[in-house]
Order: structure tokens, then C-alpha cells, then sequence
């Protein structure tokens, strides 16, 4: 069997987190359980992001002496690219704010019914 | 039983999207159109020495107001929605107090961890991390604190003003772009140079724009905390 390599492992584990994210959602019961299922996907999704910038060998975009002598002054040639890293930083900074309206929201479920389970609240249902 | 029939294709249906789309990846080999750019001319056109904080900073700093704002919406949106009732606000809860070790070490770590929070935001541009990952240290330290001692209290007028302030240098410094720089959040500012590559001191205003961003972020996420905190008062 031929040795994978990091990125596609990020980009195997990131798909599975997400898979295993959209069970919880549907499956789970429990509101919190729902929101954590919630926050793996997320990381999921980050992980696949991060994994698509990943070129073999090389090291991260932070230039010093490391940089410098894997390429020879060469920047180009070193590092793995930042851009995805970037948009991953802005992703997570979303997703927490996405959590923090869920718990919130949860804590407002929990008042009205004192129940976490999302069954119980049926109010819509026909 | 149907439900779970449906969970299962639909979970099914996205593993087999997904094992296509791992199948036809290819790995880059080289960088390409815009991370080329960054990777080649970031040092001499930004000087920051991690190009993930001058793509974030600099080049798409846009962006990063937009983050910035998107927090201060939570914050502000959590405000609202857990808002308590003045009588529930004057109420007062005694909280069973908490394992002795864990209030011995809160107050030996707390302040070390506020440290490397700053650590981190003010050499975001030198070494991986930033504002955002600073600001979400510092706010750690704050659950530690909250979690040692259910009871305190934090100062909300403190927290505004922190946040408030910080906020509104951060779009003063980016106006200050176009007068004296490129454009709006330009981090390069004409006759100040880039300073020394590889010091504190260096990459134009990123240093500055992202130590604000950090104390934004930490209030803003104490904020919240706090806000969760008192909500345990609502009856």
C-alpha cells in the first residue's frame, strides 16, 4: 500500500469529520449535542480548506532562517500556501460566532421548556 | 425507521460526493496567481514575516473589518436576546463556592495566561498566531476566573470602552491609509518605512492594527461570557 501523504490525510479526516458533523445533526436528540455536532462540521470543513493548500515538503508561511535554508533564499519554493490559511482564520472567527447565537439560543429553548430535547418542542408541528 | 433510512442516504450520498471529489484531487506542486504574489513580494511590499498575518492584515484587511464587525454583531445580538429584566438584574445569587485548588491555581495562571495572550497578539506579524487567536487566549483566562469564582462580577463599563476604543482606532488607523498610504487599512505608510524585518517593531501598522484587534476580540468575548453568566439570574 503506497504511503499517503499529509494532505490528502487532512483532506480524509476533514471529509470524515464533516460526514460525522451532518450525523449528529440529524441524528442527535440533545440541543447541546446538536451544537457540538454543529462545531465538528465546522472543523471539517476548515481541515479540508487548510489540507488543500498543503505542497509536499514544505514548510509554513512564516519566513525566517528554516525558510531560508530549505530554498535557498527562495521564498517561493518553501513555503505552503497562505492564502487558504488566511480564509480558514476568517472561517473560524464566523463559526465561533455562529456557536456563541446557538448556545444562546439554547439557553433560551432550556428557559421556556426546561428540556434540552428537541423533541419535546413541537409547537410547530402538525 | 424511515427517518433513519433517510439519515443513512443522506450521510451516503455525501460520502460518495466527497469520495469523488478526494479521487480527482491533485496535490499542488507549486503556488500559483496570488499566493505567488504574497509568497514573493510580501517581505519587501509588507515586511511581516508570517504571510498569513499580512494577507490577513494587510492585503485582505478588508476582510478582517468585516470579521471584526461580524463579532461585535454576536456580542451585540447576544445582548439583546439574553437581555435580564431589572428586577432579575438586581437579584442576587450565591453561587456554592468552588474546589480550593482550583482558585489557588486560577490565581497563579490567570495572569500568566493573559501574558501570552498579549504574547501572541503583539507578535502576530513575527510568529503563528494573531489578534483573534490572542483575544480568544485572554478571554480563556477570563472562563478560568469566571469558572474559580462562580460569584464575580466583570466590569461591564470597562469591557465597552476596551472594545468601543479599540474599534474605532483600528478604522482611524485604516483612514489614516489613504492619506498617507496606498488606501484604506493600507498598512504601509509613506516616509514612516517598514522597520527592521524579523523585530517587533516592524510590517508599517500591522503590529499596532492587530494588538487592537486583539483587545477587541478579548472584550467582546468576555462580553458574551458575561452575558451568559448573568443570564443564570433570569427566573
Amino acid at each position: 500500500m503506497e504511503t499517503l501523504e499529509l494532505g490528502k490525510i487532512g483532506l480524509l479526516i476533514g471529509f470524515l469529520l464533516v460526514i460525522v458533523g451532518f450525523w449528529g445533526i440529524l441524528q442527535q436528540k440533545n440541543i447541546i449535542k446538536i451544537i457540538v455536532s454543529f462545531t465538528i462540521l465546522n472543523t471539517g470543513i476548515n481541515l479540508v480548506m487548510v489540507a488543500l493548500g498543503y505542497i509536499k515538503g514544505r514548510t509554513a508561511p512564516i519566513i525566517d532562517d528554516s525558510v531560508e535554508q530549505l530554498a535557498n533564499h527562495n521564498v517561493i519554493n518553501a513555503i505552503v500556501d497562505p492564502v487558504p490559511q488566511a480564509l480558514v482564520l476568517t472561517a473560524i472567527v464566523i463559526g465561533f460566532g455562529v456557536t456563541s447565537l446557538l448556545l444562546a439560543y439554547a439557553m433560551k429553548l432550556f428557559r421556556a421548556k426546561k428540556t434540552l430535547e428537541i423533541n419535546q418542542f413541537n409547537d410547530l408541528k402538525w | 425507521m424511515l427517518r433513519n433510512f433517510l439519515i443513512a442516504l443522506v450521510l451516503a450520498s455525501f460520502g460518495f460526493i466527497f469520495l469523488n471529489l478526494y479521487n480527482s484531487y491533485e496535490p499542488k506542486t507549486e503556488l500559483t496567481g496570488i499566493a505567488a504574489h504574497y509568497a514573493e513580494n510580501g517581505a519587501s511590499e509588507v515586511g511581516a514575516a508570517n504571510l498569513v498575518t499580512a494577507v490577513v492584515v494587510s492585503y485582505r484587511s478588508f476582510d478582517t473589518l468585516g470579521e471584526i464587525t461580524i463579532l461585535f454583531l454576536t456580542a451585540a445580538i447576544i445582548s439583546f436576546f439574553l437581555k435580564l429584566s431589572n428586577e432579575d438584574e438586581n437579584k442576587i445569587i450565591i453561587h456554592k463556592g468552588t474546589s480550593e485548588i482550583l482558585q489557588t491555581a486560577s490565581q497563579l495562571l490567570i495572569p500568566l495566561i493573559f501574558l501570552f495572550g498579549v504574547y501572541v497578539f503583539i507578535n502576530g506579524h513575527l510568529t503563528p498566531g494573531g489578534g483573534f487567536q490572542g483575544g480568544a487566549i485572554i478571554a480563556s483566562g477570563v472562563v478560568l476566573a469566571i469558572m474559580a469564582n462562580p460569584n464575580m462580577t466583570i466590569n461591564h463599563t470597562v469591557i465597552v470602552w476596551v472594545e468601543s476604543l479599540s474599534g474605532v482606532t483600528v478604522v482611524i488607523i485604516g483612514v489614516l491609509g489613504i492619506i498617507l498610504g496606498g488606501g484604506f487599512l493600507d498598512s504601509t505608510l509613506d516616509g514612516y518605512g517598514l522597520g527592521e524585518f524579523g523585530t517587533v517593531f516592524s510590517a508599517g501598522t500591522i503590529p499596532v492594527i492587530y494588538s487592537l484587534v486583539g483587545l477587541k476580540v478579548g472584550a467582546e468575548i468576555s462580553n458574551i461570557l458575561n452575558k451568559y453568566q448573568k443570564s443564570q439570574k433570569e427566573s
